[in-house]
């Protein structure tokens, strides 16, 4: 990512904490997806000031007040192109997204397609427990028919997504997933992400105790497969067959894909180049084109 | 009728016959002769082909819309003609194509002076029938006295990056068009004034006026969705904002671009969209999260006739409701109005300042004529502008985004500024940004927000107010709607009817005070406007003690002078 914001700071990961009381409930797996996210800002020696990082609507959206860094809390959805507009406006700064399913996939699901194929230089952190928590437990679009909630009493109509597939088939250059249970391995793939310069995308399933009484911790634990040592990342073919997930419905944990390819900054940047911009580029010569 | 010295020419036809090429062409050479231009044109909703229309105003004064009716028509085509021969009043003149076009006119009617030009023919003749245009601008300039220098000069302005030979074919049908009206005898006394000592001018249209105005505030990132009639203005952002070293995305929906522009304006840089009223509706829930996490940003709303798809190619005044109030809660937002494309630079510019300044939403409303209507205006000095920046943070102390301070207006700090690192947040919030659910405090941020740009009403530039003492009806009128009312005023005092005009656009915040004062000057107050509801109306009687009378059409057209003037008539 953005190796200015890097190894510029000697902190602990208690100290990326903010005075803000974290409001999730006990037992809850963003409570690690939070610790492994403070660790991998500790390990990447992240200077606060040069992150900002931004949320929109729901559980995993709280994040933001829990860490030093700027944040920006916006609207459900939203914070996707929010973010992309931080990091276009500010490319020397870190810039990470934490969400949840519903706000990034839901309602904000219209937006992921264009930050993976824009190959925006940022790192979203997406926090997947296959609920609505804020909201008191509606299903979301990762949810699993079994799951009876709030306004699925019968069970659920419509069959889950696959965020994994989504993100490799629009492009996204580093795409990883964990669960919250396995802080270790969540810390190392964010650490990836964070470094990895372009768009990167983390799944992390994260049991909420509350909601969703069918993904526990022991679910996860079972349903998750260490990706194979001999995995070639930059092999789009075999991270898509990864994501599909095995033929006993194991799913993938480790990182599925990492390539090169310029990013949006990048390719803006060049344009600028290409025409020889400064900002002190005399106004004049545009005005002069209307003369009659 | 026009008078003297103001000449209106209309050239209608099928899209794509080089209509808007020649109205842009004769626009051009009449602005090179040091003569004032005002243009309008429609253009159909299609994507190939239908009825298009460029009307050609020049004077040797300023011209301040696009007038009555034509004084000269030219028909490319049958269509043209059906659509408007009941415009062809006596005293008009009528060019067409004939023999050899497709149609042949009913009987001319007594007082309309005909010239027939074979158009079609002639640039067949000549090889191509794509020089059909050329042909008629030739006919035109000696029938009518287009400066025939300035139009080659354009001509060739033109044509010579396309190569010697295609040039030399362009001027040849020029020519030819020439020698065509040459041997017809000019039978009526429609003339385009002579040529005066050329103005340090430029010929813009109000959407690219928009984009230069963007580019004089000192806009470094732009993000937008096209539609129309706003995306010209992306074009011309895009063309030129690189150069700056700015940023232009085309974003995937109008939501991600206000979303990205407050992203970027977190971020520290001067940020702003262009839409219309469709983005703006969408756009709608992060203005107000623009208004509550006070972070500026501006929104440049191009108004088209709605609602839903509505008229999306015609002219409209009415998306007022929506620019003033349109999101949830209580959210508080700039909003300014232009009237001709002058403003289209000048409140870009003051409208990035009043963002940067009170760290909120501005919305700036141009509509539908103005954004494809080329004026000449004085050539903008970038000197002249003074550019306002937001009030940051001097690193003293502990750091409050949120801090009540006495222009309740709080210093901002940009990522990377040690010590200022805060959240920018659409939940209510204390000082610090940290969530606070109190009524209290609610009430008391309520206060920050709302107080921050109240007093805008007494710094913004006072209303203007067209004329002096006591009138029987005062007009108050906004947008492109100001431009036909200064003219109807002209023309009704010329008859001794007393008027008074009216011409706020700063429309929000409202200086209440300032209706005030000039409607005491006044028996009646009229407020014509081009929406359904009255919208400015409805403004004005919440707002003020005025009981203003509403005069509101909705063809999609704008109004002209002679229906202003019949309805003050009326209302005397």
């Amino acid at each position: 990512m953005s190796v200015a914001a890097l190894h510029k700071k000697e902190m602990a990961p208690k100290e990326y904490k903010s005075d803000v009381n974290v409001v999730w409930c006990p037992g809850c797996g963003h409570h690690g997806i939070l610790n492994a996210i403070l660790r991998s800002l500790s390990e990447l020696g992240v200077d606060p000031t040069n992150l900002v990082n931004v949320s929109g609507i729901g559980c995993s959206s709280r994040t933001p007040y829990f860490m030093q860094s700027y944040k920006m809390h916006t609207l459900h959805g939203r914070a996707g192109p929010v973010a992309t507009g931080v990091q276009l406006a500010r490319p020397d700064q870190l810039v990470c997204v934490t969400g949840g399913d519903g706000d990034g996939f839901a309602i904000g699901g219209g937006h992921m397609p264009h930050m993976a194929r824009r190959n925006v230089n940022l790192t979203y952190i997406l926090f997947d427990n296959g609920i609505y928590g804020l909201t008191k437990g509606q299903y979301s679009p990762t949810s699993r028919r079994e799951l009876k909630a709030y306004t699925t009493p019968y069970g659920g109509p419509d069959d889950p997504m696959n965020p994994l597939l989504y993100m490799l088939t629009y492009g996204a250059t580093y795409v990883a997933q964990a669960f919250a249970g396995k802080p270790k391995v969540c810390a190392d793939l964010i650490k990836g992400a964070m470094e990895h310069k372009g768009f990167s995308y983390v799944n992390i399933y994260s049991q909420c105790v509350t909601y969703n009484r069918i993904d526990t911790i022991q679910y996860y634990r079972d349903l998750m497969r260490e990706i194979p040592a001999d995995h070639d990342p930059s092999d789009l073919g075999a991270a898509i067959e990864l994501a599909r997930g095995d033929t006993e419905g194991h799913r993938p944990m480790g990182l599925l894909y990492q390539v090169q390819r310029e990013t949006l900054d990048e390719r803006l940047a060049a344009i600028v180049k290409q025409v020889g911009g400064h900002p002190d580029f005399d106004r004049n010569k545009i005005i002069n084109q209307y003369r009659p | 009728m026009s008078k003297a010295n103001d000449l209106i020419i209309r050239v209608a036809g099928e899209g794509g016959e080089g209509i808007i090429s020649t109205g842009d062409f004769i626009a051009a050479a009449c602005a090179r002769a040091g003569l004032e231009v005002y243009t309008f044109k429609t253009f159909p909703a299609e994507i190939k082909g239908g009825y298009a229309m460029y009307q050609v105003r020049v004077s040797s004064e300023r011209v301040y819309n696009q007038g009555d009716t034509f004084d000269v028509f030219c028909a490319f085509n049958g269509e043209a003609y059906e659509l408007n021969k009941h415009l062809l009043t006596p005293g008009t003149a009528f060019v067409y194509d004939y023999p050899g076009g497709d149609f042949q006119p009913d009987a001319i009617p007594e007082g309309v002076t005909a010239y027939p030009i074979p158009m079609s023919q002639a640039s067949k003749d000549l090889g191509s029938y794509r020089s059909k245009n050329m042909v008629a601008m030739g006919a035109l300039s000696v029938l009518f006295n287009i400066s025939e220098e300035t139009l080659k000069q354009v001509l060739t302005n033109k044509f010579k990056k396309k190569g010697e030979e295609i040039l030399n074919f362009n001027l040849k049908a020029f020519e030819k068009g020439k020698e065509l009206g040459t041997a017809l005898q000019k039978r009526d006394t429609w003339r385009v004034a002579d040529p005066v000592e050329p103005k340090d001018v430029i010929i813009i249209s109000g959407n690219d006026a928009v984009g230069m105005g963007a580019l004089l505030g000192g806009l470094e990132f732009f993000s937008a969705y096209p539609i129309t009639p706003a995306t010209e203005i992306a074009k011309f952002v895009a063309t030129h904002i690189p150069k700056l070293t700015g940023t232009l995305v085309q974003a995937e929906d109008e939501i991600a671009s206000i979303a990205q522009v407050l992203g970027a304006s977190y971020a520290g840089r001067k940020s702003m969209t262009s839409t219309s009223g469709p983005g703006l509706s969408l756009m709608s829930e992060l203005l107000g999260m623009a208004s509550m996490g006070e972070i500026p940003a501006l929104v440049v709303d191009v108004q088209r006739g709605g609602p839903s798809t509505g008229l999306p190619t015609k002219h409209e005044q009415s998306d007022l409701f929506l620019a003033i109030h349109g999101t949830h809660g209580d959210a508080p937002r700039v909003v300014l109005s232009v009237e001709d494309v002058k403003d289209c630079v000048d409140m870009t510019v003051d409208a990035l300042n009043l963002a940067e300044q009170y760290q909120c939403p501005v919305i700036l409303l141009s509509d539908g004529s103005l954004a494809f209507s080329t004026q000449t205006i004085p050539a903008p000095k970038p000197e002249n502008y003074t550019l306002v920046n937001r009030k940051r943070w001097d690193g003293e102390g502990k750091y409050f985004r949120y801090a009540i301070t006495e222009d309740l207006i709080s210093p901002m700090s940009d990522p990377g500024t040690p010590g200022g690192e805060h959240i920018a947040t659409g939940l209510e919030h204390g000082a610090s940004g940290a969530p606070s659910w109190s009524s209290e405090n609610h009430e008391v941020m309520h206060r920050k927000r709302f107080g921050k740009i109240k007093g805008l009403v007494d710094t913004y530039k006072p209303v203007e107010v067209d004329g002096e003492g006591e009138a029987d009806v005062g007009i108050i009128a906004w947008g492109s709607t100001i431009g036909v009312v200064r003219e109807s005023i002209t023309r009704l005092r010329a008859e001794g009817i007393k008027v008074k005009g009216f011409y706020p656009k700063l429309m929000w915040p409202m200086p209440v005070a300032q209706y005030e004062a000039f409607a005491a000057t006044c028996q009646k107050i009229l407020v014509p406007e081009v929406n359904f509801q009255g919208q400015l109306s409805h403004f004005i009687r919440a707002e003020t003690t005025i009981r203003p009378i509403p005069y509101t059409i909705c063809g999609g057209l704008p109004f002209n002078p002679a229906m202003i003037v019949n309805k003050v008539k009326e209302v005397l």
